[in-house]
């Protein structure tokens, strides 16, 4: 943990994030708009048997929202949807690897709001 | 006022050692003045006001009746025409109870599109109640009122018009003494959202002619949890009370009360004692300093600021200009997020606000979801422009 926000790999992220865009073929999907920061994010889920085959976000928010979708797209890959289910908030917080406060947390934890709330509805 | 002053000043807050605080629009740190004022009143003058015979209860009474007179003096009103309410917002949700039967039977509220939820919430909820339409003075690409629309929408379905004097957002200082003298003629009343006002500029609301003025003394040096609401005696008169129970009755019996006097028929309760004691002490403070030089150093630091920024690439800045504002500067720097403007300046100890400002309606009219507001006051120096500055000039090569 570092107390600095931006880390290289934050920014990293934040410029080139990974699984932006549409995804085609998507079997679930949720869009998750926090009204305090204006952070807008939609989690597409192509799900088969059971496991995540692909997954894609799109939106626009902070550095921390990004980067975040970015991270929590890239782990959910391949995994079971009961295992999706399970992440918390300290899985974010680990992946992120720093330290946020109780207000910018909120927007690291945009995306896993969306990936959870995507994966109980159809697309 | 000029910068050695300001430097003088900020020595009397003691929290202004440790950052660079630049979101006075939000609330204000306190000078030591206040701090031992209401620290004194606990120590040694407090009991609870108006019923206790013992002198302890009178001194306190005493001190707690001051501080209306020191309000009313500083706003330019009567004595009984100052009621202590929380906050702002409680002001105006006062009146969103007890201001339909006096208001003229008619369909609409003016309001404009530059009001902070405050002044806003409670009218939406209001108009719900009471069959009512909100009407809007729009904005201008300058960031100021429309005052060519202003003369059409106030008209003579308008029962009722709120409007800020000052905006939170953009420090826009809107001519309410001319909207307010729209209104009454034609038989409209008036509410005035002063938050953003009253800390930063001298308020005659006598001279302004409207029917109530609400603001807050945590945006003026003072403590949370005191705001105050003023209204014309007359109208006061004849509103019904918010909050009933004690204090605010002259006598009761089994099936019915009489109310008391004003202001104490709208102060239900044991109020916040010790809130008006630090309050009438934080207007003291700011009366030694004079409300004309406040502005004009507020404004001196916005010029100072405005020059460094404007032309700098990537930074937009939503600004009436200097001689329209007080020392609010909005602004949103190109690809980054106001959060993250924010976040990276905290990291230097530069304290700016970030997000809607409480303003939703007009972030999305103006097609944006936020910005980040640099707020200025009287313990802001020369010093803390550049660290703004350059915490911007650093936001901006983090994300380049």
């Amino acid at each position: 943990m570092n107390d600095a926000l931006y880390r290289e790999h934050i920014l990293d992220l934040y410029k080139n994030p990974q699984n932006f865009g549409e995804l085609k073929g998507a079997t679930h999907k949720h869009r998750e708009f926090n009204p305090l920061c204006g952070d807008d994010i939609e989690i597409q889920v192509a799900v088969e048997k059971n496991r995540v085959k692909d997954i894609k976000f799109k939106g626009r928010g902070c550095a921390l929202s990004i980067a975040s979708s970015s991270l929590l797209t890239e782990k959910a890959k391949g995994m079971k949807v009961e295992e999706l289910m399970k992440l918390t908030k300290d899985d974010i917080v680990e992946m992120m690897g720093i330290s946020m406060g109780p207000v910018r947390i909120k927007c690291a934890l945009l995306p896993l709001e969306a990936l959870h709330k995507a994966v109980l509805h159809d697309a | 006022m000029d910068n050695n002053v300001a430097r003088g000043l900020k020595e009397d807050f003691p929290i202004l050692k440790s950052c660079t605080y630049l979101d006075s629009a939000a609330t204000t740190q306190k000078p030591r003045q206040v701090i031992d004022a209401m620290s004194r009143f606990y120590s040694s003058q407090y009991a609870n006001i108006h019923r206790g015979v013992y002198k302890l209860s009178q001194e306190a009474t005493m001190l707690y009746e001051d501080a209306h007179t020191e309000v009313a003096d500083f706003i330019g009103s009567e004595q009984d025409e100052v009621i202590f309410t929380r906050n702002t917002t409680e002001s105006i949700n006062l009146l969103s109870y007890t201001l339909h039967e006096i208001l003229p039977k008619r369909k609409e509220i003016v309001l404009t599109e530059l009001e902070h939820h405050s002044n806003l919430v409670p009218w939406q909820q209001f108009a719900k109640r009471h069959g009512m339409k909100l009407r809007f003075i729009p904005l201008k690409k300058n960031f100021t009122l429309d005052y060519g629309a202003a003369e059409k929408l106030i008209s003579r379905n308008t029962a009722l018009i709120a409007v800020n004097h000052v905006s939170n957002v953009f420090g826009t200082i809107n001519d309410v003494e001319r909207l307010v003298s729209l209104a009454a003629s034609k038989g409209a009343l008036s509410v005035v959202d002063g938050a953003q006002a009253v800390p930063h500029k001298r308020v005659d609301v006598k001279k302004l002619g409207c029917d109530f003025y609400a603001f807050s003394g945590h945006k003026m040096l003072g403590p949370t949890g005191i705001g105050v609401l003023y209204g014309k005696r007359e109208l006061l008169g004849k509103m019904p009370p918010f909050l009933t129970g004690g204090d605010m009755i002259r006598s009761v019996s089994f099936d019915s009360a009489e109310w008391n006097d004003l202001p104490m028929k709208f102060e239900a309760g044991t109020p916040h004692i010790a809130g008006a004691v630090g309050l009438a002490e934080a207007i003291r403070y700011l009366q030694k300093i004079g409300m004309d030089e406040i502005l004009s150093w507020e404004r001196t630091l916005l010029k100072a600021a405005l020059k460094q920024l404007k032309g700098r690439k990537g930074v937009f800045i939503y600004s009436p200009g200097t001689e329209k504002s007080s020392g609010i500067l909005s602004f949103n720097l190109q690809g980054v997020h106001s959060h993250d403007v924010a976040s990276i300046l905290d990291e230097r100890g530069v304290c700016i606000r970030a997000g809607h400002h409480c303003a939703m309606p007009l972030m999305s009219k103006l097609g944006i979801t936020g910005t980040s507001r640099a707020s200025f006051y009287l313990y802001n120096t020369l010093e803390d422009v550049k660290r703004l500055v350059s915490g911007i000039e650093h936001a901006q090569e983090v994300f380049a």
